[in-house]
């Protein structure tokens, strides 16, 4: 059973249908116990890096997130790939989960911002699960995004800039785009995900 | 760089597509969901409904739709028509709308523009504006386009901006129905003053249509109705006709 971390940051309904189209039981939920029983986490999110890992730390979550995604596999999207990072420069610095070195600071572009739209992945080189996604199209929302070592990077975008789309470490993955939104090709990378951290 | 979107728009009332199509049997007319499910299979990418029910009690059956879209449709879409409160804006993004759009209530009291930005974030808010050409400039029109309020266009969808719409979704009085092609100086003209997206509405007879006013503005999408509800064209081809004139557009 994939468990979605329930803290509150935005509606994750499309994020739950999204793996349940993909044939997986999925809760919504913030109890340690039934977290802990999941076999994948999903940290999803809609809002700002201070106001997200307050209402984390608040409900309790922060190390038992920490600790869990050393142990099975670690899925953050949009907000929640941001809070994978160790520090996060929206309304001044806040800690992260630092569960991937890097920092998350507002997109340097001279393009209009939010960055919206679909925009195309370019995958880097040493990323052969994902080589298929070259060139696609997927669907951003966003401000800021994450400056972290290209070791970690498995996809980035052009937006005026080069913007982070995908990261891995091991098994934690994140993804900055809307992958339930992404119609077939984000079906299909979260697929690629599920194989991966088999 | 960002793709042109190219988004076909769902007239809606009373839980109902209003306007037919060819390509679904009669059983599955005028079904929303099947529709915007076989719109963003067809690779468009947004869906747009605009709720035009006239009372509240068939309004609220577009919450229903809402979910059920939110089930079944893997792109973004927006619900616009009737939204008059924060409550209303509330309701369509807890059901799982992706942004909400305003028209006449915001021109009635654009402070519900700032509620909504600040409370949800500029990305869910779009001003949908309507706009008519006069001897000095073109104002803005609400009640379906039939009420001049005097308010010009320009200077309106900059306060929608300051005020923090995320979007505008400007449709053309004057083009809208005639099908010809969208309004090129209009749409320049609010896309020029504003540092936010602007769909540009009304006009669409072909395909062509829509790389002509990717080619003459900045605008960042194009909306229609008709032509993919009457079959004319597909959403296919309209983007295999961006994709021959040099438009960056999603392959369908």
């Amino acid at each position: 059973m994939i468990a979605i971390v329930d803290y509150g940051m935005g509606n994750v309904a499309s994020v739950k249908t999204a793996f349940e189209r993909l044939g997986y039981e999925v809760i919504i939920t913030d109890d340690p116990e039934q977290l802990r029983r999941a076999s994948h986490l999903i940290l999803p999110g809609v809002g700002s890096f201070q106001a997200a890992m307050e209402e984390i730390e608040r409900r309790n979550l922060k190390e038992l997130l920490q600790e869990l995604a050393q142990v099975k596999p670690f899925l953050g999207i949009c907000l929640g790939m941001q809070l994978l990072f160790t520090e996060g420069k929206e309304g001044g610095t806040t800690e992260g989960l630092a569960l991937i070195p890097g920092t998350v600071e507002r997109i340097d572009t001279p393009h209009i911002l939010p960055h919206i739209g679909w925009n195309q992945l370019v995958i880097s080189s040493d990323q052969p699960a994902f080589q298929s996604f070259q060139q696609k199209h997927v669907y951003f929302v966003h401000t800021f995004a994450a400056k972290t070592d290209p070791s970690y990077i498995v996809a980035k975008t052009n937006y005026g800039t080069e913007v982070t789309a995908i990261v891995r470490k091991g098994s934690i993955f994140g993804i900055q785009f809307h992958p339930e939104k992404s119609a077939e090709v984000g079906s299909e990378i979260l697929q690629t995900f599920l194989k991966e951290v088999q | 760089m960002i793709a042109k979107r190219i988004i076909p728009c769902l007239d809606v009332k009373d839980g109902k597509v209003v306007k037919g199509t060819n390509f679904v049997s009669l059983r599955e007319l005028g079904d929303p969901v099947f529709m915007a499910k076989q719109y963003s299979e067809s690779g468009a990418d947004e869906i747009i409904f605009l709720d035009i029910s006239a009372t509240n009690e068939a309004r609220n059956t577009i919450v229903e739709i809402v979910r059920d879209t939110a089930r079944n449709v893997f792109v973004p879409f927006t619900v616009g028509g009737g939204v008059r409160t924060i409550d209303d804006v509330t309701r369509l993004l807890q059901a799982g709308a992706d942004k909400v759009g305003m028209n006449s209530a915001a021109v009635a009291n654009p402070d519900l523009i700032t509620t909504a930005a600040n409370r949800f974030g500029s990305q869910c808010i779009v001003v949908a504006i309507d706009a008519k050409k006069y001897p000095d400039g073109w104002h803005v029109m609400t009640h379906g386009g039939s009420k001049d309020t005097g308010i010009d266009a320009i200077e309106w969808a900059k306060e929608a901006e300051s005020r923090g719409a995320g979007e505008i979704l400007l449709t053309s009085v004057d083009t809208d129905g005639v099908k010809s092609g969208f309004d090129l100086p209009l749409t320049k003209a609010v896309v020029d003053v504003v540092r936010i997206p602007v769909i540009a509405s009304g006009g669409v007879g072909h395909p062509d249509h829509f790389a002509e006013v990717f080619a003459h503005t900045d605008v960042s999408a194009g909306l229609a109705a008709s032509i993919f509800h009457e079959n004319t064209f597909s959403v296919e081809e309209v983007k295999r006709s961006c994709m021959e004139k040099g438009v960056n557009v999603r392959e369908a």
